[in-house]
C-alpha cells in the first residue's frame, strides 16, 4: 500500500504529543478538567454516545437536513445558473439581485426561516438551501459564460437540438465550475445546519453540542464536535469519491461531444 | 467602461423595481403583510434606526469583534503559514494535527468558546480567529511553499538575511495567495460573528435581528437585514479596493499571462 | 596578477532516489583574474550550473574549496552576485524597473544619499532608459535580463556570474545583449565569470575560456582568446583566428 510508506512519522507524533499532554494535564488539575477533559473521557463517551439511541437521532436529524438542503440547492441551483448562463437579458436583470443578496452572510436568513416557517426541519432545509445556492448559482453561471462559443457551433453543425446541446456541450463543459460551487457549499450547508440547530434547538447534532455545553457536561460536548467533524470528513470524502465519477464522465462526454 | 455605468445603471433599476414589487405585493395583501411589511416601512424604519444610532451601535459592536477576531488571525496566522512554507519539518510536524481540527464545523466552535469565555467579546473573537485560521494559514503556507526556487536563490544571492529575504522576496512573493487566504477569511468573519451573536450574545446586529424575530418585530428584523447586506457589500468593497492597490503588479501579470 | 576567484579541486557528487550517488564534477580546478572576462563553455547538461552555484554559495561542493578574494567560500559571498538563466523566475514582479534595480543598492545597505540617482544610472548603462516606471512582465525577454544584470551591478560586486543569461532569448537581441554586457565590463571594470553552451559567444566575449567535458565534469582545456579589443560582432567575428578558435573548442567539446 502506497499509504504506509508515506505515512508521516513526525505529525503522527506532535499529534500523539499533543494528545498525551492534553490528558496528563487534564488529569493533573480540576481546574484544566473543567475546561478539558481527559482524551480518555471523551473517547470513552464517544463510544457510549454513538451507541446511544438519543445521538443516533440526533445523527440522523442533522444528516437528514444536510443533504434535503444541500442537494435540493445543488438541482435548484445548477438548473438556474444554466438559464441565467444561458441567456443573457435573464442574467442582467438577476445580476444586481446576486451582488446584493450575496454579501449578506446567509445565516441572517435564520430569523426570516423562523418567521416564516416556525421551527423546525423546513425551516432548516430552508436556509441551508438558501445559503449553498449562491456558490453554486454563480459558478455555474461562470461556467455556462466561459464556454467557447465554438463548442456550441459545432453541436449547431453536427444537428444537435437544444435538449442535445444542453446535456451534451454545456453542462459537461460547465462542469468543472459547477463542482467547485458544489464543493464550496458542502461546508457551508454543515455550517447553516449546525447553526440553526444551535438557534432554534430540539434535535440535531448543533443542538447536542450545545445543549451538553449549557449542562456543563463538557465531555459529552466534545465528544459531539469529534461526531460532527467524523461527518463533515465523511461528507467531504464522499464529495470527492462523486466528483471522481462525475469528471470522469465530463471527460467522456466531451470527448464524444467533439468526436 | 461606458458599458459597465450602463450596466450598473440597469441594476438600479431593477433593484428599484424589487423594491416595487415587495412593496405592492404586501399591499396589496398579496402574501402576509405581518411577515412582509411594505418596503417603504421597512426602509423607514432602517433610516429611524440609523439616526436614533440603534443600528450604528450594533453595527460597531460587530465590527470590534469582528476586526479583533479577523486580525488576530493574520497576525498570528501569516508567519506560520509561512514558517511551515520554509520548513518542511515544521509543516510535517503540523499536518495530522490540522487535518484533524478542519473539518469541525466553525458554528459547533461557539459552545467551546462559551465553555471557556462565557458570552463576552472574548467568545466572539475567540470564535472568529479559529475559524479564520484554516484560509489563511493554508494559503499562506501554499504561496509561500511554491514560490520558485531562482527566486530564493536571487535573495541568497544578494547576501539577504532569512529575516530580509522574508520580508523582501518571499512575503510579497506569496502576496496574492495570502491575499486569497484574507479574502476567503473575510466573508467567514462576517458569518461567524452573526452565528456568535445569535447564539450567545446580548449585542451586535446578529443578536438585533435574532431578537427582533423573537419580538415579531418585523419591520425592524428586516431593516437590520439590510444593514447587514450593506454592511458585507462595503467590507468586500474596501476589500477589493485594498487588494487592487496592493496587488495591482499581479492582475497586471495574470492578464499578461493569459 | 592577483586571483580574485580560486576554485581548487571541487567535486560534487549527488545521491539519487535509488541510494546511489553520481558524480556531477569531478575535480575542477581553475582561477579567475581581477578585471578578467572568463567563459566556461560545455555541452548542455553538463555541470557548469552546478559549478556556478557552488562558486556563488548557493550549494556546497562535496569536496574541494573555493576562495574568493583570499576568503574561503561557505555561503553566499559578498562580493560577488549571481546573475541566472531564468530571468523571468529570478526579477521581483512586485517590483518595477526601478524597484528591482534599487532593490541591488538595498540589499548592500549602503545608505546612499542618491540610490534613486544611482538606480536610474544603472538602467541608462544597461540601455532601458525611460523603463524606470514599467513593471518586468511589461518588458520583452532581452528587455527583463537586461534590468537583472543592472540589478547585479546595483549590488556592487567586484565579480559577476552569469548562468547562460542568454540561453532564452532571441538571436538578434543576443549579439546586442553580449555587447551591452561588454560595454558594461570595459566601464565597470568588474570581473566577469560566464557560463554558456555557446562556443562563438565565449569567444566573442572572453580573455579566457575553459573547456569543460560532459558529465562528469572536467576541464578539457584551457584557451586564451588573444583576439583585440574592442571587439566587433562582424569584424571579430570574422577574423580567421575566431574560426580557428571556434573549430578547436568544437572540436574538443564533440570529443
Amino acid at each position: 500500500m502506497r499509504v504506509f510508506s508515506r505515512i508521516n512519522l513526525p505529525g503522527l507524533l506532535s499529534f500523539l504529543a499533543l494528545l498525551f499532554l492534553w490528558e496528563i494535564s487534564a488529569r493533573s488539575s480540576q481546574v484544566i478538567q473543567s475546561y478539558f477533559p481527559p482524551v480518555s473521557e471523551i473517547i470513552r463517551s464517544l463510544l457510549s454516545l454513538i451507541f446511544s439511541r438519543e445521538v443516533v437521532a440526533h445523527l440522523l436529524a442533522t444528516l437528514g437536513r444536510f443533504l434535503t438542503g444541500y442537494l435540493l440547492s445543488a438541482l435548484i441551483a445548477v438548473s438556474l445558473g444554466i438559464l441565467l448562463g444561458h441567456f443573457r437579458f435573464a442574467y442582467a436583470l438577476f445580476e444586481v439581485l446576486i451582488e446584493f443578496l450575496r454579501p449578506m452572510p446567509s445565516v441572517a436568513m435564520i430569523p426570516v426561516a423562523i418567521l416564516l416557517l416556525g421551527i423546525g426541519n423546513a425551516m432548516i432545509v430552508a436556509v441551508t438551501l438558501y445559503a449553498c445556492t449562491w456558490p453554486i448559482l454563480i459558478n455555474t453561471i461562470d461556467g455556462v459564460r466561459n464556454i467557447e462559443p465554438t463548442l456550441i457551433d459545432t453541436g449547431r453543425t453536427f444537428g444537435l437540438g437544444r435538449w442535445k446541446i444542453l446535456k451534451e456541450i454545456i453542462l459537461p463543459a460547465a462542469m468543472p465550475y459547477i463542482v467547485t460551487g458544489l464543493r464550496i457549499s458542502l461546508a457551508i450547508a454543515l455550517i447553516l445546519v449546525t447553526t440553526s440547530e444551535m438557534v432554534v434547538g430540539g434535535s440535531g447534532l448543533g443542538f447536542f453540542i450545545l445543549d451538553e455545553e449549557r449542562s456543563l457536561s463538557t465531555t459529552n460536548m466534545y465528544a459531539g464536535i469529534v461526531i460532527v467533524a467524523v461527518l463533515g470528513y465523511g461528507l467531504n470524502r464522499l464529495f470527492l469519491f462523486f466528483e471522481g465519477k462525475a469528471m470522469a464522465w465530463h471527460r467522456g462526454a466531451t470527448a464524444r461531444g467533439l468526436l | 467602461m461606458k458599458w459597465n455605468r450602463e450596466s450598473k445603471l440597469n441594476g438600479l433599476v431593477v433593484l428599484m423595481a424589487a423594491a416595487g414589487i415587495w412593496e405592492s405585493v404586501s399591499r396589496l395583501g398579496l402574501m402576509n403583510p405581518l411577515f412582509f411589511p411594505p418596503m417603504s416601512k421597512i426602509l423607514s424604519m432602517f433610516f429611524y434606526l440609523i439616526s436614533s444610532g440603534e443600528i450604528l451601535y450594533q453595527v460597531l459592536v460587530s465590527l470590534k469583534r469582528a476586526a479583533a477576531g479577523y486580525f488576530l488571525a493574520a497576525l498570528l496566522f501569516i508567519p506560520l503559514g509561512v514558517a511551515m512554507g520554509i520548513f518542511q519539518w515544521l509543516h510535517r510536524s503540523l499536518e495530522i494535527i490540522i487535518e484533524t481540527l478542519r473539518p469541525i464545523p466553525p458554528p459547533v466552535v461557539v459552545p467551546v468558546a462559551m465553555l471557556f469565555f462565557g458570552l463576552g467579546d472574548g467568545m466572539k473573537i475567540f470564535v472568529i480567529f479559529i475559524s479564520c485560521a484554516w484560509p489563511i494559514l493554508l494559503n499562506t503556507f501554499d504561496g509561500v511553499r511554491s514560490i520558485d526556487r531562482v527566486l530564493v536563490y536571487t535573495a541568497r544571492t544578494f547576501g539577504l538575511s532569512h529575516g530580509r529575504s522574508i520580508i523582501k522576496v518571499i512575503l510579497p512573493a506569496a502576496s496574492p495567495q495570502i491575499m486569497t487566504g484574507l479574502r476567503i477569511s473575510l466573508g467567514i468573519t462576517l458569518i461567524l460573528v452573526v452565528i456568535s451573536e445569535m447564539v450567545g450574545s446580548s449585542d451586535g446586529i446578529g443578536y438585533f435581528i435574532l431578537d427582533s424575530q423573537r419580538r415579531l418585530k418585523v419591520t425592524q428584523m428586516y431593516a437590520g437585514m439590510l444593514t447587514l447586506a450593506l454592511l458585507g457589500y462595503a467590507l468586500n468593497q474596501i476589500f477589493f479596493l485594498f487588494h487592487s492597490r496592493a496587488l495591482a503588479w499581479h492582475e497586471g501579470l495574470m492578464k499578461r499571462n493569459r | 596578477m592577483v586571483a580574485i576567484l580560486e576554485v581548487k579541486k571541487v567535486s560534487k557528487s549527488y545521491r539519487q532516489l535509488d541510494g546511489e550517488s553520481t558524480l556531477a564534477i569531478d575535480e575542477i580546478s581553475f582561477r579567475v583574474e581581477k578585471g578578467e572576462f572568463v567563459s566556461l563553455v560545455g555541452p548542455s547538461g553538463c555541470g557548469k550550473t552546478t559549478l556556478l552555484m557552488c562558486i556563488a554559495g548557493l550549494n556546497p561542493p562535496s569536496t574541494g574549496g573555493l576562495v574568493v578574494k583570499d576568503v574561503e567560500v561557505h555561503g553566499p559571498p559578498s562580493n560577488l552576485v549571481l546573475v541566472f538563466q531564468e530571468f523571468n523566475k529570478s526579477l521581483f514582479a512586485w517590483r518595477s524597473i526601478l524597484g528591482n534595480v534599487l532593490f541591488g543598492l538595498e540589499a548592500r545597505e549602503k545608505r546612499s544619499q542618491d540610490a534613486q540617482g544611482e538606480a536610474r544610472r544603472l538602467i541608462k548603462l544597461v540601455g532601458l532608459e525611460g523603463f524606470e516606471r514599467h513593471y518586468p512582465w511589461e518588458l520583452s525577454g532581452g528587455m527583463q535580463q537586461r534590468v537583472a544584470i543592472a540589478r547585479a551591478l546595483a549590488y556592487g560586486p567586484e565579480i559577476l556570474l552569469m548562468d547562460e543569461p542568454f540561453g532564452s532569448v532571441d538571436a538578434l537581441t543576443r549579439l546586442e545583449l553580449e555587447d551591452t554586457l561588454l560595454k558594461i565590463w570595459e566601464d565597470l571594470g568588474t570581473t566577469i565569470l560566464l557560463v554558456t553552451h555557446d562556443i562563438e559567444e565565449a569567444i566573442y566575449l572572453s580573455d579566457r575560456i575553459y573547456v569543460v567535458s560532459r558529465r562528469p565534469s572536467r576541464i578539457l582545456q584551457t584557451i586564451d582568446v588573444d583576439l583585440s579589443r574592442p571587439r566587433h560582432q562582424i569584424t571579430t567575428r570574422a577574423d580567421a583566428k575566431f574560426m580557428e578558435l571556434r573549430n578547436e573548442i568544437y572540436r574538443q567539446i564533440s570529443q
